[in-house]
Formats: C-alpha cells, sequence, structure tokens
C-alpha cells in the first residue's frame, strides 16, 4: 500500500545484504571483540546504506524515508548493531548538518559521512540531563571569533570511533533551550577526550562513552546553524531519528517471530512438536499480529514523511508502540525456546538484549507518550 | 565500447518443487529472481565500465512483462539500457527460437561489441541459448568463461574444463558465457536503485525486431518435451572424521568394503 517498484527493490538489496553478509560467525565474533568490521562498513557504504535520504549532491543516495525504513529494517532483522551503522549517518548524525548546516558545511562534513570515510556523533546528553535536554549544562564561551566549549556529554553512541561530533552547548545561560547552540568538534581538538567505553547489556559492536570538553577552541565557522537555535535542531533531528529506532524494532521483532515460528516447528516435548500446543501457538499467533500492527504504524509514518504530510505524531506512536512490542515479541521468543533461549547460541538471545534500549534511546517511551498526549490535549 | 549481457529471470529454484503428478514445476509463490550466472556476466561487463567509463552496458532479455522488475535490478546494479522482448507469440520458446528472437534483439539494439550471457540458467540447464546467439549473428563465442580481459580486437579468456582450464584468445565482437567462478556480482546500491527506476525500459514485440510469428515462440520450436520426472534423492552422504591420514585409510577400506577398488 505505501510501496512501489523502487521500496521493493531496496527491500531485496538490503534482506540479500543481511543474509549473505551480516553471518553467524560474523556476529559472534562481534559480540565477542565488541567491534564491527570495517571491511562490513566499507560493503554497507557501498550499498548506499548510510547516506539514503541525503541529495545525490552531497554524496547520498538521493532515496526517502520509506527507503531508509526498509533498510533498516531488513538489517535489524538480522542484527541490531548493525542497524545503528545505518541509522546514525541517515539521521542523528546526517540530521544536524542536513537542517541546518551551510553549504560549505555540508559538503566538508556531510559527504565523507555519507560515503562512510568519516563518522559523526550527536552529542546531545549528558549525565544530568536526558529526557530533559534543556537542562543541559555544557557551555560555549565566545571569545573573538572561537568558541570555548567546556562540559560533559554521556551515552553518546559511536563516540570512541567519529571523527567530530556534533555537540549542543549553551552559548547564553539566561535564556533557556532558546540559549543553545550546535557546534561541530574534531574529535582531534586539544581538550577533547572520550570516557571509557560503557559495557552496554545489548547492541555490542558499537562502542558508547561519554564526551569530555576541556577548555576546547572551536571555531565560530563550526557553529551548526543559527546562534540559539541549536536545541530546535535537536529536536528536529530527533523527530526524524524516532522513525529510525521504530524500523529498528519491526526489524528484530521480525528477526525474533522467524526464530520462535522454526524453533516451534522443529522442538518437540510430549511427542509432539511445541508448535502444536495451543499455548505456544497463540503466543505465535500475538507476537504476528502485533508486529503487522507496528509495521502498518511505521511504513505509514515513513509515508507522510514523504509526500510531505506532518508526521510528528505518527513517528511517536510508531517509536513507542513498535518499540514496546518488539520488546514483548523478543520476550516471548525466548519463552518460547525456553532454557535455549537463555543461551547465546541462540540468536533470541541477543536480540532479547539488542531490542532493550530501543524503548530508551531517542526518545524513552514515556517521552513519546508526553508528544501524543501534548499534540492531543493541546487543542 | 558497447556490451550487451543477455540475461534471464528465472524461478528461484530452492524453493520450487515438482508436482508429483504432473510432473511440471510448481511456480505460485516461488520468487523469481535474475539467472545466478547471467549476474556473473552483467558483472563482467560492469567491470569492464568500471575501468573504462565510455563503455556501455545493455541487458537484454525475452520474457512476461514482468521480467522488467529483473531488468529493473540489472539498471539498479550499473547497467546503463534494458531492453525487453515480449510478445505472445514469444511464448513456449525452446532454446532454438530463444535464439532467434535474441539475436534479433541484439541486432534491432544496433549489435555489440561484446556479448555476454551466463553459462545457463537453473531452471533449465541447457546451456544451449549463448551458443545459438553467437551462431544466429555469425560472431565466434567461448562458454565456461571463468577469466578474461579485453585487448586490442580481441579478447583473452580462461575456459573452464572438468580438471583445469585452457587459455583462448578471441577476435571481437564475440559471445563469452560465464561461470560463476568468473567473479561475485556486485550488490545493487540505493541510489542505483532510485537512478533504475526513472529509466525506461525499451519493449520489444516481433514486428519492432522484424520477426514473422513463424519464427517465434512454439511455432519455431522443435523440442518436444514427452516426460519430466524427480530423480530419486540421492542418499546421505558421510563426512569422514579425523586427520588426512584416517580419512584416507577410512576411504580406501570403505572402498574397498564395497569392490570399487
Amino acid at each position: 500500500m505505501y510501496f512501489t517498484e523502487q521500496h521493493e527493490l531496496v527491500r531485496k538489496l538490503a534482506g540479500d545484504f543481511a543474509e549473505k553478509e551480516l553471518t553467524k560467525e560474523i556476529l559472534d565474533q562481534v559480540e565477542e571483540t565488541e567491534t564491527f568490521p570495517e571491511e562490513i562498513l566499507g560493503k554497507m557504504a557501498n550499498a548506499g546504506f548510510v547516506g539514503i535520504k541525503v541529495p545525490k549532491e552531497y554524496g547520498g543516495q538521493g532515496a526517502d524515508a520509506r527507503s531508509y525504513v526498509l533498510v533498516m529494517e531488513e538489517i535489524a532483522r538480522v542484527s541490531g548493531v548493525a542497524s545503528i551503522y545505518v541509522s546514525s549517518p541517515n539521521s542523528l548524525s546526517g540530521g544536524p548538518f542536513l537542517l541546518s548546516g551551510t553549504e560549505e558545511q555540508k559538503k566538508k562534513y556531510l559527504t565523507p559521512v555519507v560515503r562512510g570515510e568519516k563518522k559523526v556523533c550527536f552529542a546531545l546528553t549528558e549525565p544530568g540531563a536526558g529526557s530533559d535536554a534543556g537542562g543541559m549544562t555544557t557551555a560555549a564561551e565566545k571569545d573573538g571569533d572561537d568558541y570555548i566549549l567546556n562540559g560533559r556529554k554521556t551515552f553518546i553512541t559511536m563516540a570512541p570511533l567519529a571523527d567530530w561530533a556534533v555537540v549542543y552547548a549553551k552559548t547564553d545561560r539566561t535564556k533557556g533551550t532558546k540559549g543553545i547552540s550546535a557546534f561541530v568538534v574534531d574529535m582531534k581538538l586539544p581538550g577533547v577526550s572520550c570516557g571509557k567505553p560503557e559495557n552496554k547489556m545489548g547492541v555490542i559492536g558499537c562502542a558508547t562513552s561519554d564526551i569530555i570538553l576541556d577548555n576546547v577552541r572551536v571555531s565560530g565557522e563550526d557553529m551548526l546553524g543559527e546562534e540559539g537555535k541549536g536545541f530546535i535542531n535537536a529536536m528536529k533531528t530527533l523527530d526524524t531519528g524516532r522513525l529510525g529506532v521504530a524500523a529498528q524494532s519491526i526489524g528484530v521483532a521480525r528477526g525474533a517471530l522467524d526464530e520462535a515460528i522454526r524453533y516451534a516447528k522443529e522442538r518437540k516435548q510430549f511427542g509432539r512438536r511445541i508448535a502444536d500446543f495451543q499455548a505456544i501457538s497463540f503466543m505465535i499467533a500475538d507476537m504476528a499480529t502485533k508486529l503487522e500492527a507496528a509495521k502498518n504504524m511505521v511504513y505509514k509514518a515513513a509515508y507522510l514523511m514523504d509526500t510531505h504530510q506532518d508526521a510528528s505524531m505518527a513517528a511517536s506512536m510508531a517509536k513507542y508502540y513498535a518499540s514496546e512490542v518488539c520488546n514483548e515479541i523478543a520476550a516471548k521468543a525466548v519463552q518460547i525456546h525456553g532454557g535455549y533461549g537463555f543461551i547465546k547460541d541462540y540468536k533470541v538471545e541477543r536480540m532479547y538484549r539488542d531490542c532493550r534500549v530501543f524503548t530508551i534511546y531517542e526518545g524513552t517511551s514515556q517521552v513519546q507518550q508526553m508528544v501524543i498526549a501534548g499534540k492531543l490535549l493541546k487543542k | 565500447m558497447k556490451i550487451i549481457v543477455c540475461v534471464k529471470q528465472v524461478p528461484d529454484t530452492n524453493e520450487v518443487r515438482i508436482d508429483p503428478v504432473k510432473g511440471t514445476l510448481i511456480r505460485d509463490g516461488v520468487p523469481s529472481i535474475l539467472n545466478p550466472d547471467d549476474g556473473n556476466a552483467l558483472e563482467a561487463a560492469l567491470q569492464i565500465k568500471d575501468a573504462d567509463p565510455d563503455t556501455e552496458v545493455a541487458v537484454l532479455t525475452m520474457g512476461p512483462p514482468q521480467a522488467a522488475h529483473m531488468l529493473r535490478e540489472c539498471l539498479a546494479m550499473g547497467a546503463d539500457t534494458a531492453y525487453l522482448l515480449s510478445d505472445r507469440v514469444f511464448g513456449g520458446a525452446d532454446t532454438c527460437a530463444t535464439s532467434t528472437t535474441l539475436a534479433a534483439g541484439i541486432r534491432k539494439a544496433g549489435g555489440a561489441d561484446l556479448i555476454f550471457a551466463g553459462r545457463q540458467a537453473i531452471d533449465g540447464d541447457t546451456a544451449q541459448v549463448g551458443p545459438q546467439v553467437a551462431q544466429r549473428l555469425g560472431i565466434s563465442v567461448v562458454t565456461y568463461v571463468q577469466k578474461s580481459h579485453l585487448e586490442k580486437g580481441k579478447a583473452v579468456v580462461q575456459r573452464q574444463l572438468e580438471d583445469g582450464y585452457e587459455v583462448i584468445e578471441v577476435e571481437t565482437p564475440c559471445l563469452l558465457t560465464a561461470v560463476k567462478e568468473l567473479n561475485s556480482p556486485r550488490y545493487m546500491s540505493v541510489g542505483g536503485i532510485v537512478d533504475a527506476c526513472g529509466k525506461e525500459i525499451t519493449v520489444w514485440d516481433h514486428n519492432a525486431v522484424g520477426l514473422d510469428p513463424s519464427d517465434c515462440g512454439l511455432n519455431a520450436s522443435p523440442t518436444q518435451v514427452f516426460r519430466s520426472f524427480t530423480p530419486p534423492p540421492k542418499g546421505k552422504g558421510e563426512m569422514l572424521g579425523g586427520n588426512v591420514q584416517e580419512m584416507c585409510s577410512t576411504l580406501v577400506s570403505r572402498l574397498r568394503e564395497k569392490h570399487y577398488i
């Protein structure tokens, strides 16, 4: 209903890629070493997965939100962590440049990112400012043509791997969120350092750490967008980011459901397949039904974005519902696997851990509820 | 340089079953794919284009209108143009009639300096179409190509044999049929898909390529299928364990037991 031939081909490309490249051996190795092979990242860039919505003039693929959703879904179906390497350049890293970057900034920063040559991370969250991003304390003080940045960002996905960070900091402490500006910070600048990579529960293979800014001198040319418009830039970036997490959620949920169905048909207890027990088959029926509903919400949100309609509430609903049911589906998939679901040799163990963060990052479920309720009750 | 690649849309035989009563393929619900060897043929052409961007790569197929989807996939991999030979009268063609139609399509497209085809299609496994097209066009053919490069006015190719290969120099224009060892077909790219969806696919019927209906499809197909059947499955193989010497001695004793040696 929402897709054209172009989207069918994109799904086929991403599905074939995931099946062939993201093998069990590679994914086990990623979990073990906590690093993702650069070779596969290069192949993902060649297939155009890192700059899907970015216009061709900036080195992107010139496709749309539906194509992005399909790539995310197909990659996440096989590997949650691989899909982060797709979502990051497409939303959190690329978004701020697309929204507010000057022509020069787009060519300097966005182009190498969407070609897979460089990595950018999105540095908004702070130890004391999570859902309340406006409560940040990182400061940027003007010094001639430059700014001096001081502060600490936390839970920054890909920070230890990044070449640049988009850092949000207060240029005027008296104006609340209207005093926040965005800067592109070279991670090699004096005074920039990363904390120890966090020891995470899931999506292992994409390092997350703090970024510490200690008297970092940033050129005024590297301010992204106008002074005081950083918060709007961040919120708009997160708006598109929600769609990515929603797509990731339906991907992992599909993977978990596929595994549960396969296992239920193979496993025998009391002399018959466990799929023949109503307790198991009804669980699978519930999982499939909820997944179907989530998929349609995600596809609709993407369709609204592509047709330039207001997608903000649809994206929040899709992110909220898809991430919650993904957790439910993955939990049931583990349950169907019984003891084996608790063992790392089975894929559902990893899926269960990977999807736990989906209801948390890029706006918790509760923040999505705030957005949805806010829109409904505003009138 | 102009290269034409002959491709075919085939049912994914990994998912095809045979109707045990009628002996025909059950195609319902089976996805159609680009024939795997044709993917290698297209990749070979695209590699020539990578090295020399002036190269034009066209893909050509004969099939029903839905074969356009596969052609779109070839465009998304990097082909420049696509031709679809589609007409009711092409239906029911065996390899003989198919080759006549493809050769007519190649002539209509203005010929080529080099033609690639896959060794064979997974739904028929005949390996006849490539050589027959070359015969119709009066050009040389080398089959089972596992390695190739171009020199002035000729192609130098390795032709796969059961126990090795032979090196052949062949004047262009010529037709080469590709085996899977030739290369690994590239993926499409998202941007390539976007471009491919903006391109027209040229569709030709028998009139467009100047063929009489009596030369096409079932009318021009001397092949008669008497019976098709599912061969009985082979027995389960056995993997020998241990080091090389142990495996060798087990193998020798097993072969002796069966009086093969």
